[in-house]
């Protein structure tokens, strides 16, 4: 049913139907994925926002262009790879395969733990470079936006953990199962933007 | 499988009914104890920002006679005054409030998806007005760099509160952003999944697309306020150099260097225009049923009503550079953004047409709902008329930061929203209590407050244009202003300590008529919406008792030839309405 569909129905008429509308909802979709989208949304409004500031702000003549630590592409395949992991622990939901989804979730868990550690290793060695925030919006910039991804990883690890726990009291029901693969949909997307946050940090 | 909506997986929602008190009205995870706690939460802060606006008043109207306050304090308060009032009242009072208690109410839910979620809301939301008043407290006080917080004054050392109170300022809207998140996702989310059967979007009273469509306004701009507190923030504390540019601040030189204060503008305003709309289509959907209700009619184009709220939601993402026309902008720029902002009028004057068209020849009582309904319609136009002048650039050029901003702004998204809100209290009271507000208290309130905000704001527009310049804290010996200047301005300081006072009648009328008004009945205004037709009033936790209600109907059919009452509820199928005659076929078609 399209949208405009939708908004150009006449709900004065058809008074009495209840089964057989236009609008019943069948979009098959949770409340928990609707959720997850919308919010979903809402960080792109933020990313976007700060991206677009972060390119407005480099225009400036006093902006100084950052050689950017080496040890980013190290941790960009290590992300990679946590959201590979969280995407097989999605599918071995899907065809109930337990033991395989938990042994994928803790990898997944622990890539991006690894993720994030070696983000604070770059930050260590910016820091002992020399590269300090108030010195350069570019430096400030580094800064804030790997701080501000890490701690959206870090909100996901919350629900990734609370779900392990949620595993081991109820056992793996349907509906942790798809709680599964909505953490794997908030990982690939933490990694998109996470790809065009460095890349728009490699270019200037 | 054909349903997923909550509505056919009661078993998968388990209702804990709540036991002890303190699980019932505080730590409570029901929709509408949280839009109590929201609304009751928000008045507070609300008064305080009246009070402020008191001190404000007082300066102005008696510089000589009666200063109290310094010019610093004057700073702090205008700040405080703005940014309670917009953010803190009438967001929260409109989303939090009215969102929470009408949304599950008007669209058949027994309560919102996320209700942990929702209940956490509150508890940050209170976080977040409790950081603002520990700014009171603090050495320096809260910031006076009035409610836009423009860098570069905001946090350079002469403007007050620029060491600490600018901190807990922008933590706070930090945490209300947060709060607000979780709420909005809750109430789109509602919307989208909860409905009940047979309710489709365009079944949902206009109230619940205002609302629904604001809070995507909401979720969508309001990051762009983050993102400028965070950015803020670091320059405050980090001494990062994002919006502030290199100067000379008391004789030194700064450590900033380079940034821009335009851009933290175009990000406040990015925000700080839909924020308008976040305000307004609550209101604008309240009143439309507040209308449809009293005049006993059908909405007056009730597409075109869904339509223009997608449509004004949807331009107001791109009018906000009208607040910059003095930034020293591209007039090229200056030329797109008056464009769209005229644009924007028409949706909304469309909407104004409805609300008239549909009182015409209405069976209308005057009821006090339907007085503040009128006073509202009113309030809007003289708004939106002086923001159609304020939105063409060489009439905003020597109007700007004069008090015709201030009269303007004020009319339109100070008193017609707080009418609004009101009329909403008015309406929805008996459904929320189970007795009628006093309606002879309600009238007085009603008129004075009218009568009161009118001798307040119309006034400014004259001074505005005679050039008396907004926020200052006195305005000497201008030459250019005459004496006769400020006999006006005293006497709308005492217009305004008569309109604060007026709302003490107010406040007792809620707190009396709890205990001692006429009961209500479940449904005393006759209306159709799902809300009145709960089997208990006030309705109890899961709402509906043990069945979920079934909607037959959209919500506006007020005097449908043939029915014999002048109002079909939502829920009565065709073959029960009881006809007065012949001719009445269910209702199909009748009206358009
Ligand atoms: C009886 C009620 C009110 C009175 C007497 C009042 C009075 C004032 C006064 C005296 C100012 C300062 C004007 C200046 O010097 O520039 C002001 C500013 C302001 N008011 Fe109100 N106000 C009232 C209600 C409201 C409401 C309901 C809102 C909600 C939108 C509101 C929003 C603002 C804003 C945004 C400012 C600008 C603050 C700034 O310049 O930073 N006010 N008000
Ligand atoms: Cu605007």
């Amino acid at each position: 049913m399209s949208f405009l569909s939708k908004i150009t129905e006449k709900p004065w008429e058809h008074a009495g139907e209840i089964e057989g509308l236009h609008d019943r909802l069948e979009n098959g979709y949770s409340a928990n994925r609707t959720g997850l989208f919308l919010f979903l949304a809402v960080v792109s409004s933020l990313f976007t926002l700060f991206m677009i500031t972060y390119y407005t702000r480099s225009q400036f003549p006093d902006w100084e262009v950052l050689a950017d630590p080496r040890i980013l592409w190290v941790n960009t395949a290590v992300l990679v790879l946590a959201s590979v992991a969280l995407q097989m622990a999605s599918n071995a939901a899907k065809q109930n395969k337990t033991s395989a989804m938990r042994n994928s979730l803790i990898a997944g868990g622990v890539l991006t733990l690894a993720f994030i550690a070696g983000q604070l290793i770059a930050w260590d060695q910016m820091v002992k470079a020399g590269y300090y925030a108030a010195d350069n919006p570019a430096n400030a910039f580094f800064y804030l936006f790997t701080g501000l991804h890490a701690l959206h990883l870090l909100g996901g690890m919350w629900f990734l953990v609370s779900l392990g726990f949620r595993m081991k009291q109820t056992g793996a029901k349907d509906k942790v199962l798809h709680s599964v693969s909505l953490c794997a949909i908030y990982w690939h997307y933490l990694l998109i933007v996470w790809l065009a946050l460095f890349t728009l940090l490699l270019r200037t | 499988m054909a349903y997923v909506a909550i509505a056919d997986r009661d078993h998968e929602q388990p209702m804990h009914e709540p036991r002890s008190f303190v699980t019932k009205y505080i730590w409570s995870q029901d929709h509408k104890v949280i839009a109590i706690q929201y609304s009751l939460t928000a008045i507070a802060i609300g008064l305080v920002a009246l009070v402020l606006s008191l001190a404000m008043r007082l300066q102005l109207g008696f510089p000589d006679t009666l200063s109290f306050i310094t010019p610093d304090q004057y700073y702090q308060a205008i700040t405080l005054h703005g940014m309670i009032m917009v953010i803190y009242l009438l967001t929260a009072i409109l989303l939090g409030g009215f969102g929470n208690y009408l949304i599950p109410l008007m669209i058949g839910a027994r309560d919102m998806v996320f209700p942990y979620m929702n209940m956490l809301s509150y508890w940050v939301y209170l976080l977040s007005v409790l950081v603002l008043c520990s700014s009171f407290f603090i050495t320096g006080g809260p910031t006076g760099a009035g409610w836009t917080l423009y860098p570069p004054q905001v946090i350079l050392p002469g403007t007050p509160g620029s060491d600490g109170g600018i901190v807990l300022m922008l933590l706070s809207l930090v945490l209300f952003i947060v709060a607000f998140t979780m709420g909005g996702l809750n109430y789109v989310t509602t919307v989208l999944q909860a409905r009940c059967r047979g309710m489709t979007m365009m079944r949902m009273p206009l109230s619940v697309w205002g609302i629904f469509v604001a809070t995507i306004l909401g979720l969508l701009a309001f990051p762009a306020l983050l993102v400028a507190c965070i950015m803020l923030l670091l320059d405050s504390v980090l001494g990062t150099s994002f919006f502030m540019p290199a100067l000379l601040s008391m004789g030194e030189v700064s450590e900033h260097t380079g940034g821009s204060p335009i851009l933290f503008q175009h990000l406040f305003w990015f925000f700080g225009h839909p924020e308008v709309y976040i305000v307004a289509l609550p209101a604008f959907g309240i009143i439309s049923d507040l209308v449809s209700v009293h005049a006993r009619k059908n909405i007056f184009g009730y597409r075109m009503m869904v339509w223009a709220i997608l449509i004004i939601g949807g331009i107001s993402f791109i009018v906000w550079a009208h607040h910059m026309y003095v930034s020293g902008m591209n007039p090229y720029f200056s030329f797109f953004f008056a464009t769209t902002t005229l644009i924007i009028a028409i949706p909304t004057a469309l909407k104004v047409y409805n609300w008239v068209l549909t009182l015409w020849r209405g069976d209308i009582h005057m009821t006090v709902p339907m007085l503040f309904v009128i006073g509202f319609i009113f309030t809007f136009i003289n708004g939106g008329i002086t923001g159609l002048f304020l939105g063409n650039v060489v009439v905003d050029m020597p109007l700007s930061d004069t008090y015709f901003v201030v009269g303007h702004f004020h009319m339109v998204m100070g008193v017609s929203p707080i009418l609004v809100i009101f009329g909403a209290i008015y309406h929805w009271y008996p459904k929320i209590t189970g007795r009628m507000l006093n309606d002879r208290l309600g009238r007085i309130h009603f008129w004075a407050t009218l009568f009161g905000t009118y001798a307040i704001y119309l006034p400014m527009h004259y001074l505005g244009i005679l050039g008396l310049p907004r926020r200052y804290y006195t305005m000497g010996d201008t030459s250019f202003i005459p004496d006769s200047a400020q006999v006006m301005n005293a006497g709308i300081s005492v217009a305004a300590l008569f309109v604060s006072l007026v709302q003490l009648i107010f406040l007792f009328n809620l707190f009396w008529s709890r205990t001692h008004g006429k009961p209500s009945g479940s449904n005393p205004w006759k209306a159709t919406t799902l809300e009145w037709q709960t089997p208990q009033t006030p309705p109890k936790h899961g709402n509906w008792g043990p069945d979920l209600p079934l909607v037959y109907r959209w919500a506006y059919d007020y005097s449908v030839p043939g029915a014999a009452q002048d109002y079909i509820p939502q829920t009565m199928a065709p073959e029960d309405v009881p006809t007065s005659d012949a001719s009445y076929h269910g209702g199909e078609g009748e009206h358009s």
